[in-house]
């Protein structure tokens, strides 16, 4: 035991001083311009308290003395995981399914919110991952694709009362034609040279909505854009039917929950595609792609098609859900978001990306409590999480995934 | 040797930019031949290669397959006209499993049960590939990847197969094994083979033919033998 102690001590005795030295600008500063030590110290001292029993705990588990405990508990989420392996895996999304039918009734109209911002951003997650993930081509003006989806929209709309249903499918088209438009010339660029590019990409789209006052309102916005309108029959005199605008929230997240569904089996099945095996090959080996009869160009532009598509439908569902669009909610610091929750959440992993999205969106609101040190610990989270998981939350099973499913 | 080359480069010059990697390179290829091209780093050895692919344009010069003028076809165009090439250094999927990896070899074809007998047939040249079908590409020794590789290639059903380098990096008795395989896919299934090679005593040994490369011209051509107990051969690239 105490050697154990001995090989950790002077790293961390190091890490507790580089921390003081940190903290200390961070909270010794004042605005004022005054400076103190107290509050660095004792803060300093709390994180020391809990670190050094977090590292007793560790070190007496590593030297074997924990295992009467550590024994019962390992072995009961082995059999309970055995349990789990063993239902077959419909029922746990048939679960995961009601849970989330159930979850606008069961909470309040706050919670409704940050979850239709999950659903919408787990649908540009998956279009993003179908580029990044799958295709392996890093794209940081993603956003823009969301931009065009939600501001064909909205002009459809406004300017000329179209009804959301029809417009959705225009949001797809305009989307995807960005999608190739930006494609069809930075697809010959490889790596950090086609990031750039669509980087100046999503620039330019951003920087159009904010200067083309005839048609998007600038830095205004267009306002008073519709809700979604759905038929209902009524029975009151005779069979008539009536449009219902969904306005509240709680019914608003079924369509947010049904885009990201569509979002889900889509992307899953593009995945197990030849089209996906395609996507795979350029991003192991381009040449050898090449050579290998794939025909790179035409997979790469379909990905970019693809992913803009998801992007352009949560886009159209953005608008109709805030009912005002402006340049604003399409800045870099979105797309570099959506990258965020890729990476994070492991890339081509359906599941990790939505825990991702989970975990970028949820973390930042319960967060809260700490006001301005949230974006710090969240910093740090994020930090810490690619340390100890650098292949992502739930890294993508892809060994052997296809050669068992044809078993 | 039956009259018609199979494949057929004409004069051709090509490169990267300003560089000229190949000057004036004609080559004729017979059906059912292995040829062999031997040079120094640098000779342009690869580069003849991925011009007859087309990954390198060609500046002048024409190549033909079948009597076919490939100058202006596509890469990917290309495996399913029967001519695929295993790329210098592997260059398998390392993250796709061994089996997705020749799954993506017969890409361009779409008949399900042929590609399944295909890939056992894959597995019987190269039983150490068909016991870890699932294990990643990247993980496999470098002896297993050129296997993997080769295999690969061999799902494109290819008439005539480029093989670059085979045994860089690999260990003789490893180089030995792969060279039987390419003599075995050559004399059983009629696979015309060009093999670039910087080891000259091993490539001239497999090869039918031979030519030598040197700084992307063609200085020498011959049967393989002539050349192996050519004494200017066996100075410049034999060691003697």
């Amino acid at each position: 035991m105490i050697q154990e102690f001995r090989k950790v001590w002077k790293q961390y005795a190091i890490t507790m001083l580089w921390l003081l030295g940190l903290l200390w600008p961070l909270l010794g500063i004042h605005p004022d311009g005054t400076l103190s030590f107290e509050k660095t110290v004792t803060v300093w001292s709390y994180i020391l308290a809990g670190t050094f029993v977090c590292l007793v705990i560790y070190i007496i588990n590593s030297s074997g003395h924990l295992k009467i405990f550590t024994d019962p508990v390992v072995g009961t989420t082995r059999k309970f995981s055995g349990i789990a392996q063993a239902m077959p895996s419909w029922i746990w999304l048939s679960v995961l399914f009601v849970c989330a039918v159930v979850y606008p009734l069961l909470t309040g109209r706050y919670a409704t919110d940050v979850a239709i911002n999950v659903l919408l951003y787990i649908c540009l997650g998956l279009g993003l991952n179908v580029v990044v993930g799958l295709a392996g081509m890093l794209d940081l003006g993603y956003i823009a694709f969301y931009g065009v989806g939600a501001y064909t929209y909205a002009i459809l709309n406004v300017n000329y009362g179209l009804a959301f249903w029809f417009c959705l499918p225009f949001s797809a088209f305009f989307a995807c034609i960005a999608g190739c438009i930006v494609g069809y010339p930075t697809l010959r660029m490889r790596g950090d040279y086609l990031a750039i590019v669509t980087l100046g990409f999503g620039e330019i789209v951003r920087i159009i909505l904010n200067n083309w006052m005839t048609l998007t309102n600038g830095p205004n916005g267009i306002l008073g854009v519709k809700p979604i309108g759905i038929l209902i029959p009524v029975m009151e005199n005779g069979f008539t039917f009536e449009i219902f605008w969904v306005k509240k929230l709680e019914f608003f997240y079924y369509f947010a929950l049904a885009l990201a569904i569509v979002a889900i089996i889509a992307v899953k099945r593009l995945n197990f595609s030849r089209i996906g095996r395609a996507w795979e090959s350029i991003r192991e080996d381009e040449t050898a792609a090449e050579l290998m009869g794939v025909n790179t160009f035409n997979y790469k532009l379909l990905a970019y098609a693809m992913g803009a598509i998801f992007a352009g439908l949560a886009g159209a569902l953005f608008a109709a859900r805030m009912r005002f669009v402006s340049p604003e909610s399409f800045t870099f610091l979105e797309s570099v978001m959506v990258l965020c929750m890729v990476v994070l959440g492991g890339m081509g992993s359906i599941p990790g990306i939505i825990l991702g999205v989970i975990a970028l969106i949820a973390l930042p609101e319960v967060f809260r409590e700490l006001e301005s040190y949230r974006m710090l610990v969240f910093g740090s989270t994020m930090v810490i999480m690619m340390l100890f998981r650098p292949a992502g939350l739930i890294p993508a099973k892809r060994v052997g995934m296809r050669s068992e499913e044809r078993e | 040797m039956s009259a018609e080359p199979i494949l057929e480069l004409k004069n051709v010059h090509s490169g990267y930019g300003s560089i000229k990697a190949l000057k004036n390179v004609s080559l004729k290829i017979y059906p059912g031949e292995v040829v062999a091209i031997i040079g120094a780093n640098g000779a342009g050895k690869s580069t003849t290669l991925m011009t007859i692919c087309g990954i390198v344009p060609i500046e002048k010069g024409d190549v033909l397959y079948n009597g076919m003028s490939v100058k202006n076809i596509a890469p990917e165009k290309l495996p399913p006209l029967g001519l695929c090439q295993v790329p210098e250094g592997r260059r398998i999927f390392p993250r796709l499993t061994i089996e997705e990896n020749l799954i993506l070899g017969a890409f361009y074809r779409n008949d399900k049960a042929e590609i399944q007998r295909d890939i056992e047939h894959v597995y019987s040249l190269f039983p150490v590939l068909g016991e870890r079908v699932r294990q990643q590409g990247g993980t496999l020794s470098g002896g297993e990847q050129q296997m993997l590789a080769i295999g690969r290639a061999l799902m494109t059903k290819p008439k005539v197969l480029l093989l670059d380098e085979p045994s860089l990096g690999l260990a003789p008795i490893i180089i030995r094994q792969i060279f039987d395989i390419i003599a075995d896919i050559n004399k059983n299934q009629g696979t015309t083979i060009l093999l670039v090679e910087q080891n000259a005593n091993l490539a001239l040994q497999a090869a039918t033919r031979g030519y030598v490369l040197e700084t992307g011209e063609i200085t020498l051509e011959d049967k393989a033998d002539s050349l192996l107990h050519n004494p200017e051969i066996r100075k410049a690239y034999l060691g003697e």
